[in-house]
């Protein structure tokens, strides 16, 4: 059965550089949680941290119970599931799926290692692949091959860096959902490392917001989503992302300049950060005209890149009517989704 | 009157590979077309039959009015933007993009003021004396694009030029792109197996795979009447829902029927006999009291600004896309309704829609 992983105070520094800056994080016995952040936040380093790939120069790893701090890779019976599939091409899928159980010390039985193989193979769909060559597969069905190596072992935890980050959009939309429910059945604890926010929102049970080897935020993701606890972190969720504006508190409103209103008054003082999300934005309705300056069609919805206000703005709205560049709008906020920060956040505006 | 015209192209390599068979592709001046399919559907090769990577078995392909099926690449006058950055690691980012216009020998005060214009149009101000080394990935990919705009070609080609980047930043490249190309008005032709990143940037998406076209159109059309299923499927995320059935002559009219009358639409006019399938979008498929279809969720996906519910009826797995704050758990019972005017329907042999 699988235990709870807790890190407490983890470090981790590669010479000068802080790759991990006192990382505490747990992760429910069964439960997936997702380590959001942009390339070069951590999140890999964090991983084989767990893994014990890399050894924490701070802190304690404890995992079911057990302090794992120091203990081999091996030993802590985890298994790691990479973004670039490393397969051995010349071998059949069977043969790259075996090795993990023939591994020396493992002591399995022919039987039972054909046996855990079937249960695999079935699981994830690749029965009719068993004997191909790795080279000769798809993307998709390399990828299902790595996750049937890392469940084959029934390990403790997955550890799980960007799996679907080389694949096409469409798979990847479909494989995260068989992600989640293989997870679910198999009931073993997950690690999820990626930098793609849909995958975070739509995966996740909770999601730590990792940015430059420090968590900002760790939530579920309707919290990290709907209450992001700073701008830095908001950024990181939505797409488009997060509207910054800059605002100040006159005559009752949230204005931008001298009598251009962004948003009816809501509690707040002075200057202040607005966040509000493309979605939570109507087109129509609003005290200070706008101009669109691109009109995507996406689909089911549209999203419109507005001039307003002296800045730019991002507004989603449903299909129904039709928007083009150069149309004048009066975008409305809808104050009960917007979030007002102090502007020491500021600092962001300018990445 | 079309600026680039593909006939009847094909591209057969020597071990019997057909990666193109047969495209028809015709795109007027200043148009920005996206080739959109999954992996191996031809699209990269179509792209390269174009630039003249890559020579046509079959065909004709003709770029204003001029045959240049048989020309060598350097002859084509395209600019070709490539999925890696391939930037010139010994040559400064300045220099990265001077270099097109070096190499058409472009004289000095000419060649300054075009970098000096892209580099302001692209903000790249404070990178000019950088190395691609130095560079984020973003970063190298904006200089990328600079180096391919700073010459004004005939036509520009464009494989994935954004796959390499975070969201955030592709988004910002789109909009980019988009303005670039909407201020320049060089005709495009741009690939990708991203339907979003298609449906964003195009003026016409063409659908593609197996080596052929399935569907080509502005990008509501693909979307609310795509041409067959695997169209349906492809563009759209999560993709249409698709539901097998019937169609049966009851009380002088033709019906839907499927799941044992669950669903049930009278058709205007007949379409068909026998087997066929009914899709609809997600966001048309509605959890109603009165719904005629029951399920059970199987699958909540959170996505921020909305919601996919993923059903299990007896019509199969159906997506739907709800509110963000609309709650359901898994295992939930609930009822839906289609939304009549938004079902579409295809012929359950060849997948063509009716």
């Amino acid at each position: 059965m699988a235990g709870a992983l807790e890190l407490r105070g983890i470090g981790k520094h590669f010479g000068a550089l802080a790759a991990l800056c006192d990382i505490n994080l747990q992760v429910g016995a069964d439960e997936l949680l997702v380590v959001l952040g942009p390339t070069g936040a951590g999140k890999t380093t964090l991983l084989r941290t767990v893994a014990g790939l890399e050894t924490a120069d701070e802190g304690q790893i404890v995992f079911g119970g057990q302090d794992i701090t120091h203990a081999t890779p091996a030993a802590r019976d985890m298994a790691f599931v990479f973004q670039n599939f490393s397969l051995y091409p010349d071998w059949s899928v069977r043969r790259n799926m075996e090795f993990p159980l023939k591994a020396p010390g493992r002591d399995l039985a022919p039987a039972a290692i054909a046996e855990r193989l079937a249960w695999a193979a079935e699981l994830l769909q690749i029965e009719a692949l068993l004997e191909r060559p790795a080279a000769q597969l798809s993307g998709g069905e390399m990828q299902r091959v790595a996750i049937g190596r890392a469940i084959v072992r029934q390990p403790q935890l997955f550890l799980l860096d960007e799996p679907l980050t080389n694949l096409d959009a469409k798979l990847r939309e479909a494989l995260r959902l068989e992600l989640v429910v293989l997870r679910r059945n198999l009931g073993i604890p997950m690690i999820y490392v990626t930098h793609d926010q849909a995958e975070a929102l739509s995966m996740g049970d909770r999601i730590a917001v990792l940015s430059e080897g420090r968590i900002l935020q760790v939530g579920t993701p309707e919290t990290v989503y709907r209450k992001p606890l700073s701008p830095l972190v908001a950024r990181q969720l939505g797409q488009p992302a997060i509207n910054l504006l800059e605002v100040r508190r006159q005559n009752g409103a949230w204005v931008v300049a001298e009598d251009v209103q962004v948003m009816a008054a809501t509690e707040g003082e002075g200057s202040m950060l607005l966040g509000v999300r493309p979605e939570d934005i109507a087109p129509l309705g609003g005290q200070s005209a706008g101009k669109i300056r691109v009109a995507e069609d996406m689909g089911a919805t549209w999203i419109l890149l507005v001039d307003w206000a002296g800045t730019e703005i991002h507004i989603a709205v449903e299909k129904g009517q039709t928007w083009r560049p150069g149309d004048e709008i009066y975008p409305l906020v809808n104050p009960r989704r917007a979030i007002l920060w102090e502007t020491d956040h500021d600092q962001v505006l300018r990445r | 009157m079309s600026f680039l015209k593909l006939e009847q192209v094909c591209k057969t390599y020597d071990d019997g590979t057909a990666a193109v068979q047969g495209i028809d592709l015709a795109c007027a001046a200043g148009e920005f077309v996206v080739l959109l399919g999954p992996s191996g559907c031809g699209k990269t090769t179509t792209l390269r039959l174009v630039a003249g990577l890559e020579k046509a078995t079959a065909g004709r392909i003709e770029v204003a009015g001029k045959d240049i099926t048989d020309l060598p690449a350097a002859a084509r006058d395209v600019g070709f933007v490539f999925q890696f950055y391939a930037l010139y690691p010994h040559l400064c980012v300045r220099q990265n993009i001077a270099f097109p216009l070096d190499s058409m020998g472009v004289a000095r005060p000419e060649k300054d003021r075009r970098v000096d214009e892209v580099i302001g149009r692209l903000g790249l101000e404070a990178l000019t004396r950088l190395y691609p080394g130095q560079l984020s990935g973003g970063d190298q990919q904006r200089v990328a694009l600079a180096r391919a705009m700073v010459r004004t070609p005939q036509l520009y080609l464009m494989d994935e030029p954004l796959g390499t980047l975070d969201a955030d930043r592709r988004l910002q490249m789109r909009e980019l792109i988009r303005a670039q190309q909407l201020t320049m008005g060089v005709t495009t032709l741009y690939v990708t197996h991203d339907q979003e990143e298609a449906m964003s940037l195009a003026d016409r998406v063409v659908i593609m795979e197996g080596g052929k076209v399935r569907q080509s159109g502005p990008p509501a059309q693909v979307y609310d009447h795509p041409a067959d299923l695997f169209v349906a499927h492809f563009v759209g995320s999560p993709g249409m829902n698709f539901i097998a059935g019937e169609f049966v002559w009851e009380e002088g009219q033709t019906c839907f029927i499927a799941a044992d009358g669950a669903v049930k639409y009278p058709l205007e006019r007949p379409l068909a006999q026998g087997k066929g399938v009914l899709g609809v979008r997600p966001e048309f498929v509605r959890v109603e009291a009165a719904g005629t279809v029951a399920g059970e969720v199987v699958m909540d996906e959170y996505l921020g600004s909305c919601r996919n519910i993923h059903v299990h009826t007896a019509c199969g797995r159906l997506a739907l896309r709800v509110g963000d704050d609309q709650r359901f758990g898994l295992g939930e019972r609930v009822a839906l309704n289609l939304d009549d005017e938004q079902v579409r329907f295809f012929a359950a042999d060849t997948g063509e829609k009716l």
